[in-house]
């Protein structure tokens, strides 16, 4: 029977760097995706000629080169990578948009302030009294960090209009629970969208993949593809080892998992309601039309539009229908600052996201699941169009992915794109030797499911 | 080894946990968190480093003695010539 240092379960951003800290530091390693290719929550596919990232909208948590601290500059260190590998190109302006009222933001943070100061002249001050609070809030301090962000905003800034245009892009980003926020998660949140940035390799996400792929391989990690994990094996409360859906058996001296905290739970076969009944709710369409044009010609030129039709901002699963349409997502990838030599991208891109729920798309038959996909993505392309100039005689190609695209292709329950409402920050599970990494671990993106394996991997598997 | 080549030995660590910094201009006794920045996870990425190149085990109580050039060199003379 084959024995690893480690066994990582899942091949997306934070196994891999895990992957790469274990190997680096001569670990004998093995990383296990039940799917025939990388990437997770982040992954890429081509279709009719045509390539896409299924999560890239941006990455966030941008920094310029030069930068010592932050999660960008702390990971290129630990996983030995120059700046410059990750070719990353900054978004022009993106913006939060209401009714009447829009915020326009980039990486530097006086455009948000200017746009503040001209939108809500009477809420400036509190708003720099907001931006002091989160510059010196202390992540790691517990106590704060499950209080509700609502309340806690509301008493900062007293425009409610203005409470909900911040919150917006901060939950999509990143919130796994309906309704409201933890407030540790939305300072980490907001620092990675207004004070850090957004940013996108040329190439999206499979650039940032293959990098971390070639450089496990390099330092001799084992990846196995189609290996899925059908169970945890666990002895007297500690994990040995696991089994593969075909069977095998491997062990090893400690077991991380990417497969989500609730996941993980129902690979070592327990049931606890405690932990069960934390199964993230929100789930996501995405709608990817490419066109005949840039959408700058269009005079679109925003990276990211993050929209809601009300003055209040409901992130909720929806109950009635198969999505809410009410507030999207618009991300355009042409929309950055590439390096002139790339040239432009092969086509125009318009990306919308909307919410959705996983059990009515799960309960479609086959051809209802086929025509709900035409109706929804004509819908949210109706609605995003509110707010963005009517690319639709420009479309030369579309797809479409929906919460049980997710569930297929990652294995997380509800096709919870942000996890579990709970996150496991110490990485500890309830199995001793037993760890969780990635998005229930509690960094989401790119960058922070990286950090996460990272974190996970120096504390569990190096010390 | 000589001090001189455990020093190069060192810089080449640097230069591989911080791989956009200027480690040629590192002064010796100026510690090398004022002149890098490196946090925690770096700092026991030096540890893990000489651990990994020379087989030097750094127990806990002695990474006060890693805080600058000179004093990792002093540190490191007696234990790399053991071997």
């Amino acid at each position: 029977m084959a024995h690893f240092d480690a066994i990582i379960i899942g091949a997306g951003m934070s196994g891999l760097a895990a992957g790469i800290r274990a190997a680096y530091y001569e670990k004998k390693v093995c990383i296990l995706e039940r799917h025939y290719t990388i990437g997770g929550l982040n992954s890429f596919y081509r279709l009719r000629k045509r390539d896409y990232d299924v999560g890239l909208h941006a990455v966030t948590n941008y920094t310029p080169k030069g930068t010592k601290h932050g999660p960008l500059a702390r990971l290129l260190r630990q996983l030995r990578f120059r700046w410059d590998e990750f070719d990353l190109a900054q978004q022009n302006y993106s913006a939060v948009q209401f009714p009447d009222k829009q915020l326009r933001f980039s990486n530097d943070l006086e455009l948000l302030r200017s746009e503040v100061a001209r939108e809500y002249p009477d809420q400036i001050d509190n708003f720099e009294r907001l931006l002091t609070e989160l510059i010196d809030y202390d992540d790691l301090a517990p106590e704060h960090f499950d209080i509700d962000t609502r309340e806690w905003l509301s008493e900062i800034i007293s425009d409610p209009q203005l409470v909900e245009m911040i919150l917006c892009p901060v939950m999509w980003y990143g919130n796994a629970r309906e309704h409201d926020m933890d407030l540790g998660q939305f300072c980490i949140m907001f620092r990675s969208l207004f004070l850090e940035g957004f940013a996108r390799p040329f190439e999206g996400v499979r650039l940032i993949l293959r990098k971390l792929v070639k450089k496990f391989r390099e330092l001799g990690g084992e990846l196995k593809l189609r290996h899925g994990v059908s169970q945890i094996e666990v002895e007297n409360g500690t994990a040995t080892g696991v089994v593969l859906d075909d069977g095998t058996q491997i062990t090893a001296d400690a077991i991380l998992s990417s497969a989500g905290a609730v996941e993980t739970m129902h690979l070592c076969g327990q049931e606890d309601s405690t932990v069960t009944k934390t199964v993230g709710q929100m789930s996501f369409i995405e709608s990817v039309a490419s066109l005949d044009c840039e959408p700058k010609d269009l005079g679109h030129d925003a990276t990211i539009i993050f929209f809601n039709d009300s003055d209040t901002f409901h992130w909720e699963r929806p109950h009635d229908s198969l999505c809410d349409l009410r507030t999207g997502v618009i991300c355009t990838p042409n929309n950055y600052q590439y390096d002139p030599s790339h040239g432009p991208l092969p086509d125009g891109v318009m990306r919308i996201t909307a919410i959705a729920d996983y059990d009515q798309w799960n309960s479609l038959s086959e051809s209802e699941y086929q025509s709900a996909k035409t109706e929804w993505q004509q819908r949210a392309i109706d609605s995003a169009i509110r707010f963005v100039p009517d690319y639709q005689p420009q479309i030369i190609d579309t797809d479409m992915f929906t919460p049980t695209t997710i569930r297929k292709f990652t294995w997380h329950d509800n096709g919870a794109v942000y996890g579990a409402t709970k996150k496991w920050f110490s990485g500890q599970s309830n199995v001793k030797n037993l760890y969780l990494c990635g998005t229930d671990q509690g960094y989401v993106g790119i960058i922070g499911s990286i950090v996460s394996g990272i974190m996970i991997a120096n504390q569990y598997v190096l010390q | 080894m000589t001090p001189a080549e455990i020093r190069d030995a060192i810089t080449d660590i640097l230069a591989t946990i911080a791989p956009d910094d200027n480690v040629e201009e590192i002064r010796d006794d100026v510690e090398f968190r004022e002149q890098l920045e490196l946090d925690s996870m770096d700092f026991l990425d030096i540890v893990m480093e000489l651990r990994k190149r020379f087989r030097i085990q750094v127990p806990e109580e002695d990474y006060p003695q890693l805080v600058s050039m000179s004093s990792t060199v002093a540190y490191l003379e007696p234990r790399m010539n053991e071997h």
